[in-house]
């Protein structure tokens, strides 16, 4: 028999995971460009609704929408790439900010007259509903599978960036941008991938989001703020810092809502300004 | 001060030359009184103006002048709010005193955590504004029995001003009382920013690691800017607790921060009248259309800030004044 505290910490790494997917794209943008792009929840939400719209609409099952909760915000965001975000590389930190949050206000009123302003409701496949016991604790499968997309996630960011050519131009770009362009790294198209990966990746995070957080229009602005604490605590342009510190908040927040519920998620807030204040440039960052 | 020389009047001159008043200020604040004769219907909205208008010069000072981006400007807002609330439920309702501890509050907690914010900028910078704020929301939100929870704090009674002006329904009282104190703090603002200090902060703005190098005690310019900024946000939230007698715990909401910035980059930044501008245009767009469900409301602001950032750089203030340079180049030319 294990205590209640290891279903604490399960409980917890599989929200990680989730915060992870959601925000490790964001992180690797930011490394790169130093664009602060506050509209990233923006793109997990349209994963979120391509999905819930193909289950509920179409009748699909949740695991074919999953590719294409990551398809389609990887192309919308090329798309606002091209348009507007590259205007505004190397402005202040102000523009950049006011920029993404008018998009992002834009997408939660686009989404509130599309779906409503009711939470979308999701139907997972069979076996991945419930809950099984395994020593005295409740696993339940989605949480579990959560975990397992999530580990298999960071191997392939992880190959991809330090095995691939890629990757060692990315890599190469966030440590120096001037040089890497001195280098004949063609910068802006690879920051243009990468910022598509990533909000794709935040997309499948949004679908992968709804059985566990659910899925509404404010959902671009309510998990903005885990996804900027989360890639405030890692340090900016750090995989394992984005998984580290998601994990981190992710065990925080199930903690203190599981053992001091009343302070809802304060202990998490108190997390994020106790690590700034100790490592202002993150976890793992460098600058 | 005497000043020996030529060339060190030179500053001198031109600080004096900046707090000159403009014949355009004096039309817009005697302006400021109209709504007394015009609008007496809409005197309550015009108080509720005059606030976010001060809230949002608060905001300028540090956004526009010292270049510090925060996004928990509400932090000290509601602060206040609730110390004035709270002052007035326990203690007494005389409306001046409540004023006084509720900005004492927030300039309190602004001094406090301004010894953070000297320390960072960027991304670092704007999260922690953020988190502060987030952090007294769930701190007010969970001290229920202090604040009202979610509730609100209800029961707010507020004596008569000076014993003899109360706060009526029509909210004459309130306007005058909102609009008196908008203008002292104005007055006070325009004097430090026309100040050296007020140079120092641009200073920051353009280049905050030269300034040290010439000398400038950077942090110290930024507590003391913030601690100020806190405190002028504090008075904003009083009189709000004051003038509608009840406190919502989303005075501290993440939204309230979000929309002080869209109404001083609306606006224009680094220009006192630019929040004021901002925070009338801005509420009265919102008031007129108010019948539009909220949701679809912030997309014509979600559309306003792309189509500002993009072609209006310097707000509305800064297009206007740009517009007035070029008729002005045309008329000389010629």
């Amino acid at each position: 028999m294990l205590p209640p505290v290891f279903g604490v910490l399960f409980d917890g790494i599989a929200y990680g995971m989730l915060l992870f997917l959601l925000s490790v794209g964001l992180s690797v943008t930011l490394g790169l460009m130093n664009f602060v792009n506050l509209a990233h929840c923006a793109f997990a939400m349209v994963g979120g609704y391509v999905t819930a719209l193909l289950v509920n609409r179409f009748g699909w099952s949740f695991f074919w929408t999953l590719p294409l909760a990551f398809i389609v915000p990887a192309v919308a965001s090329i798309f606002f790439e091209r348009l507007f975000y590259r205007r505004f590389y190397g402005k202040s930190d102000l523009a950049q900010v006011l920029l993404t949050i008018g998009i992002a206000f834009m997408s939660v009123a686009t989404a509130a007259w599309f779906f409503g302003t009711t939470q979308q409701p999701i139907t997972t496949p069979e076996f991945l509903r419930g809950s099984f016991q395994v020593m005295g604790l409740d696993i339940a499968p989605y949480r579990l599978f959560l975990i397992l997309v999530g580990a298999a996630i960071t191997l392939a960011l992880v190959v991809g960036l330090e095995y691939t050519r890629f990757g060692a131009q990315v890599r190469a770009a966030v440590d120096n941008q001037r040089m890497a362009s001195g280098l004949g790294i063609n910068v802006e198209r690879t920051f243009a991938i990468t910022f598509a990966v990533g909000s794709g990746l935040a997309g499948l995070g949004g679908a992968l989001a709804i059985d566990i957080v659910g899925l509404d229009p404010n959902f671009a602005i309510t998990y903005l703020i885990y996804v900027l604490i989360v890639v405030a605590v890692g340090g900016l342009g750090s995989i394992a810092g984005s998984l580290a510190a998601a994990i981190l908040i992710g065990i925080s927040d199930i903690a203190g809502k599981y053992y001091v519920p009343q302070l809802g998620a304060f202990l998490i807030y108190l997390v994020m300004l106790a690590i700034l204040m100790w490592r202002p440039s993150g976890l793992f960052g460098r600058r | 001060m005497a000043v020996p020389t030529d060339t060190a009047a030179e500053p001198v001159r031109y600080l004096k030359s900046q707090t000159r008043w403009h014949w355009a200020e004096t039309v817009f604040w005697l302006a400021t009184l109209l709504p007394f004769y015009l609008a007496p219907d809409y005197l309550q909205l015009a108080s509720q103006i005059a606030i976010t208008a001060l809230f949002a010069l608060s905001l300028d000072l540090i956004l526009g002048y010292a270049g510090i981006v925060s996004l928990g400007q509400a932090a000290f807002f509601g602060t206040a709010a609730y110390a004035a609330g709270i002052f007035s439920k326990m203690v007494w309702g005389e409306p001046f005193t409540g004023l006084l501890v509720g900005t004492a509050a927030a300039a309190l907690v602004g001094y406090a955590s301004s010894f953070v914010i000297a320390r960072f900028r960027h991304l670092t910078l704007i999260m922690i504004t953020l988190g502060l704020s987030l952090l007294l929301e769930q701190a007010a939100n969970s001290a229920g029995w202090l604040t009202g929870g979610s509730d609100g704090l209800q029961g707010i009674e507020i004596w008569p001003l000076f014993g003899a002006f109360p706060f009526d329904l029509w909210g004459y009282t309130a306007y005058a009382y909102s609009l008196v104190v908008l203008f002292v703090v104005f007055l006070c603002a325009r004097r430090l920013i026309n100040s050296p200090f007020g140079l120092a902060l641009r200073g920051i703005r353009e280049n905050a690691v030269r300034m040290p190098a010439v000398g400038a005690p950077s942090r110290k310019h930024i507590r003391t800017i913030y601690t100020l900024s806190a405190a002028i946000a504090g008075l904003a939230g009083a009189l709000l607790a004051q003038t509608t007698q009840t406190v919502a715990l989303d005075a501290l909401g993440f939204q309230r921060s979000a929309d002080v910035l869209v109404m001083v980059v609306l606006g224009g930044t680094g220009r006192l009248y630019g929040g004021i501008v901002g925070a009338v245009v801005y509420m009265i767009a919102h008031d007129q259309l108010s019948g539009m469900a909220p949701q679809y409301w912030y997309f014509w602001i979600g559309l306003l800030l792309v189509v500002v950032v993009m072609f209006l750089p310097n707000g509305i203030l800064g297009g206007l004044s740009a517009a007035a340079n070029w008729l002005h180049e045309r008329w000389s030319s010629k």
